[in-house]
Formats: C-alpha cells, sequence, structure tokens
C-alpha cells in the first residue's frame, strides 16, 4: 500500500488491529454500517405500506403507497448492494492472501453512493415522480417506473459507475493474489450483478419486450448471479467458523451455484406466461423453475453438514446461527414459498396476488438479508478487533436473530392466508368479486402482517443495540 | 459426496452447465423476440399508446396497480381495464381523484390533461390487445 492510501484508512485504525489479517480489509466497515442504517430505513417504509393496506389514507397525500413502497424496495436493495460490496472488501483481500488494490478508492466510491442514494430517495420523496424524472433525463432515455427499477437516469448511471469502481479494484486485487475458489465465484457473481443491471436502460416501446428484458435484471440477480455472491458469502463464513477442509466446502459451492444456473437461467421462464410471450415458455418455465427448490434445498444440506463437521469451536456463535438461518429460510422462502406458485397451472391463479408478496418478503429476507447478517455478524467483530462480541452481545443478537426470523415467518404465512383468500374470491369463484371488494375480506390478514411487522422492527432494533453491548468477552 | 467426485467435476458442472443453458436461453430469446409482433398481432402499438406508457412509467402507476400481473398489488390490474371499465370510465376517475374517503385507499391526482388521459388510454387499449394466453381468469384481473 502507498502512504496516501494509508492515510485513507480511519485514523482509529492507527492501532494496529490484529483481528484482521490486511489493514485494508477495513474499509467494510462503513459499508455494513450504512447497510444497517439503509435496512432500518427499508422496515420503516414497510411499516408505513404495511399500515396504508388497511388503513388507505394513512400519511396521504404526503407519502402516498407507491412513493412509500418504491422507497421501500429500493431500499433494501441498495443495503443488499452496501452489503455485497462491504463483503467483497472483506473477502477478497483475505482470500487473495493480499492487501486491497486501492482502500482509497474503496472510501471515495463508499461516499459517491451513499450520498448518491440518500438523493435518489430524497428525490423520491421530495418531488413528484415525474418532475423527478424530467429533471433527471428521463426524457432522454426513459428508465423509469418500472419496479425495482425506479431510479432516475443520473442515479442508474452512478450506480454502474460505483460498480466499476468497485469491480476494478477487487479485479485488480484478485488478479494479484491467490486464486481461491471463493474468491473466484465471488467475483463472477458480482461481475454478473453489474452485467445484468446494464438491462435497466433497455426499456423497448414494446410492453411485451419491456417486461421480457426488466426480467433479465429482476430475475437473473435473484434467482441467477445474486446466488453465486450468496454462496461465496455463505462458503466463506463456513471455512471461517467451522475450519473444514476448503476443498470440501468449494465443492460444495460449485455444486450448488451449478444447480442454481442450470435450473434458474431457464427458470426465467416462469415469467413467461402471460405477458404476451409464446405458449412453450409455461413448459420451460413450469419445468425447471420446479427445478429452482434444489439448489438452496443444497444450500441448507450444506451449512447444516458442515457445521456438523466442524473441527474447531468458534466463539462467534451468533455467525454460525446466521449461516445455519440463510440456509434454512433461503430453502423455505425461494425454495418452497417460490414452488408454490411457480407452475403455469398454478400461476395461472396465483399470478400478481398476494403470494408473490408473501414469497417475495421470505425469499428476499431469508436469501440476501440473512446471508449479509451473516457476512456482518462474522465480520464486524473482527473489524472492531476481537475475535468475537461479548457473550451478553450474542446473546441479544441470538435473540434478535429469532424475533426478525420468527417475524418474517408470520408476515409470510399472514400474506399466503390473504393469497388464498384473494385466489379463492377474486380468482376461482363463479362469481368473482371485484379487486377492491375482495381486499375488504383480507383486512385481518393485513392486521396481522402489520402486527409481524412490528415484531420484526423490535427485533431489528434488538439487532442494532447488540453492538452497542459489552460485557466480558467470551475466551 | 464420494472422494472420486471432486471438485474440479464440481467446477466443470458449474462452468459448462451455465454456459451451456445460457445459449439455449440466447437462442430462446431470439425466437421470443422474433415470435412477440405475430403473437400479438391484433395489439396496436400506436403512437399514442407509446406516449401513454411514458406517462404510465412517469407517475410510477406499477407501484401501487399490477400491469399483466406485474406491478404492486394494492391496487386493482390494469392490463384489461380498457375492457373492463372502457375509456370514458378511466378518465373520469383519474380526474376524480382522489375520493378522500376516509380510511379508504387514496389515488393521487396526477393532473393529466385531456391529451395525456388519452394517450394513457390508448396505452391500455394496447395492453389489454396483447396476447396473454387467457391470463387473467376472469374479467375482474
Amino acid at each position: 500500500m502507498s502512504n496516501a492510501t494509508v492515510a485513507a484508512l480511519p485514523a482509529s485504525k492507527a492501532t494496529v488491529n490484529d483481528q484482521i489479517k490486511y489493514r485494508s480489509q477495513a474499509v467494510a466497515k462503513p459499508y455494513f454500517v450504512a447497510a444497517i442504517g439503509l435496512f432500518i430505513g427499508q422496515i420503516l417504509f414497510g411499516l408505513i405500506i404495511g399500515l396504508q393496506y388497511f388503513k388507505g389514507d394513512f400519511l396521504f397525500p404526503a407519502i402516498p403507497f407507491g412513493t412509500a413502497r418504491m422507497v421501500h424496495t429500493n431500499l433494501l436493495i441498495v443495503w443488499l448492494l452496501f452489503g455485497f460490496m462491504g463483503a467483497g472488501y472483506f473477502l477478497i483481500p483475505e482470500e487473495c492472501e493480499r492487501e486491497l488494490y486501492s482502500p482509497k478508492l474503496a472510501i471515495i466510491t463508499f461516499w459517491v453512493f451513499l450520498v448518491a442514494g440518500a438523493l435518489t430517495i430524497l428525490g423520491y420523496l421530495g418531488l413528484p415522480y415525474n418532475v423527478l424524472a424530467h429533471l433527471t433525463g428521463n426524457d432522454l432515455l426513459p428508465t423509469m417506473g418500472r419496479g425495482y427499477l425506479e431510479q432516475p437516469l443520473i442515479t442508474k448511471v452512478g450506480i454502474v459507475l460505483v460498480a466499476l469502481s468497485f469491480l476494478f479494484n477487487l479485479s485488480m486485487t484478485l488478479l494479484s493474489g491467490r486464486k481461491t475458489s471463493i474468491s473466484i465465484v465471488m467475483m463472477l457473481g458480482l461481475w454478473g450483478l453489474a452485467i445484468f443491471f446494464l438491462f435497466s436502460f433497455v426499456n423497448p416501446n414494446n410492453l411485451v419486450l419491456d417486461k421480457y428484458f426488466w426480467w433479465w435484471v429482476v430475475h437473473l440477480w435473484v434467482e441467477g448471479v445474486w446466488e453465486l455472491i450468496m454462496g461465496a458469502m455463505l462458503a466463506f463464513v463456513l471455512v471461517k467458523v467451522t475450519g473444514v477442509d476448503r476443498e470440501i466446502i468449494e465443492k460444495w459451492l460449485y455444486l450448488i451455484i451449478a444447480m442454481t444456473l442450470i435450473t434458474g437461467i431457464i427458470g426465467t421462464g416462469h415469467h413467461y406466461f402471460w405477458i404476451g410471450t409464446p405458449g412453450y415458455w409455461q413448459l420451460l418455465g413450469s419445468v425447471f423453475s420446479a427445478l429452482e427448490p434444489v439448489p438452496f434445498f443444497m444450500m441448507t444440506v450444506f451449512a447444516f453438514n458442515m457445521v456438523k463437521r466442524r473441527r474447531r469451536e468458534h466463539p462467534n456463535q451468533a455467525a454460525t446461527l446466521w449461516a445455519l438461518g440463510t440456509g434454512v429460510m433461503s430453502f423455505l422462502g425461494a425454495g418452497v414459498w417460490g414452488f408454490l406458485g411457480t407452475l403455469s397451472v398454478v400461476n395461472y391463479y396465483t399470478h400478481g396476488t398476494q403470494l408473490t408478496a408473501a414469497h417475495g418478503h421470505m425469499a428476499f429476507y431469508g436469501a440476501y438479508a440473512m446471508v449479509v447478517l451473516t457476512m456482518i455478524s462474522y465480520t464486524m467483530p473482527l473489524l472492531r478487533g476481537r475475535e468475537a462480541n461479548s457473550a451478553a452481545a450474542q446473546k441479544l443478537e441470538k435473540t434478535a436473530f429469532w424475533v426478525m426470523t420468527l417475524a418474517i415467518v408470520g408476515i409470510t404465512l399472514s400474506l399466503t392466508a390473504a393469497a388464498v383468500t384473494q385466489v379463492s374470491l377474486q380468482r376461482l369463484s363463479a362469481a368473482p368479486l371485484s379487486f377492491m371488494e375482495t381486499q375488504q375480506h383480507i383486512m385481518p390478514m393485513y392486521w396481522a402482517r402489520f402486527g409481524f411487522g412490528l415484531c420484526f422492527f423490535t427485533g431489528l432494533m434488538m439487532y442494532v443495540t447488540s453492538f452497542f453491548v459489552t460485557g466480558k468477552r467470551e475466551s | 459426496m464420494s472422494a472420486s467426485f471432486t471438485k474440479s467435476t464440481a467446477r466443470n458442472i458449474f462452468y459448462g452447465g451455465s454456459v451451456f443453458f445460457f445459449l439455449i436461453f440466447l437462442g430462446l430469446t431470439v425466437d421470443t423476440t422474433l415470435a412477440v409482433p405475430s403473437h400479438n398481432a391484433k395489439a396496436q402499438l400506436t403512437d399514442a399508446a407509446v406516449r401513454g406508457k411514458k406517462i404510465w412509467e412517469t407517475r410510477n402507476c406499477a407501484g401501487c396497480h399490477t400491469l399483466l400481473g406485474e406491478g404492486a398489488f394494492f391496487a386493482p390490474e390494469l392490463g384489461n381495464v380498457y375492457v373492463r371499465r372502457g375509456p370514458e370510465f378511466i378518465k373520469g376517475w383519474m380526474k376524480a381523484m382522489p375520493t378522500n374517503v376516509p380510511g379508504r385507499r387514496q389515488m393521487p391526482q396526477f393532473n393529466l390533461n385531456d391529451a395525456q388521459l388519452d394517450d394513457l388510454v390508448a396505452f391500455l387499449k394496447y395492453s389489454s390487445q396483447i396476447n396473454t394466453n387467457n391470463w387473467p381468469p376472469n374479467i375482474e384481473g
């Protein structure tokens, strides 16, 4: 590292932290702090829209549902990206056995991403969406107003630049360092993330093609390349906390992500049933997406197997719990709940109902939120100069794990009950009710969902508090 | 897993399988792209509909509604609203928002002029003409 890059590190790191192998790994810390901060924001806006489902005029017209939902989903993506980036900056130097190519660039990138993200959210909340679109160049290249990709053009360009800076930094580190399977899979996932995001700039006038390529971002992210990132992060933590031979863990990793892409790429077809695409997608999408639970099931078996075969007792038990939890919850949320509506004969009735919301909540939490929290749980004590947190802090973190996880189960079951009601009254009935009439019958489920949402927020607050609990360290 | 099944076997399955299925996916994408016009022969993507799509996007309609089942689940499906309600109802509805009925879900007033409303209706008409393989199951969406 040059003097300039050393100077870019936070001053407090001048006192040597012997828990991290490479000083430049410390750049991960602000990324994780920001991720947790944005996570809190995501849940607050989730509570607003959860409430608006049964108290429709809440905060209207100041924050209409559509605006709050956009903030909810965009904060989700941004905090997960912060988490992935922090994980990359920690994991790649460790795996490559060298300092990060440029810690200074990583810190600059952090502030650019944080400020751009914050301005975008303020733009959503402070301006009418069409005014924001007009001011930010949407007339030049219309990309806005599509789910998850609501960001203004300049934000999208900013995301690409941030991703390029991040990938350049990590790729330069990898090129001149040790190349492990974990680091290569992580980099493949991250490059894939950036490359498929470029389809967010593709917005044909033809609605069918617009939707077709929209899924190249959304599906090929969460049911494709993000699973590579997830697998690499999980494998990295399992190597650390279990001490199991890397060869075994990496063999599992390749097998899991092989199944992910073998099933998940053509599995995109489960979104091509009813959007104006040819009928053959009903067969292809059903068959391949029905197999998508397989890699998630392997993820669960993998996590439990490695922990069972552990060769050491790592003092960070909370991290191990998160690693097992993400294995189970990603299988339930992405695998089982994804399967519920994926066959075209079922999807014909469930498409566009609360079943999608039920699946989405548990899958995003179980796979991506939890794997980022796994990584944070493992790395943050190290970044703060200790192998593991105190027993008291870990106890609170583990309680928070259970509160948040059970709350997501509650949210998912409430929304599933909502979906069953909606499908039977609005879709299956011989005398179908209108959408809004049906909603009146679902109100109790929305109340329950909001209640579980409050539980989730409580769990999140406990989680945040666990960072401030001191106490005697576990030896 | 048996010892004869090595990491490099697993890696080869990953690279080989991924490339193979991605190439198939690309082939299917070419086929779909070519088939979309004839599959949707009845869908008239007029200039007005193209302008209407921009209005749909810049008012974040998908923040509450679904369109062909995709979007948000807070408000009714609009892919077939042209058939369900008709053009005059849609325009009247847009002008009447918000209802301000206490406790009821509220839709913002977007202050669209008559030309913009016509464009939006043209887009919804186009959406309703897309060949969705008979989805939704009934007119209620």
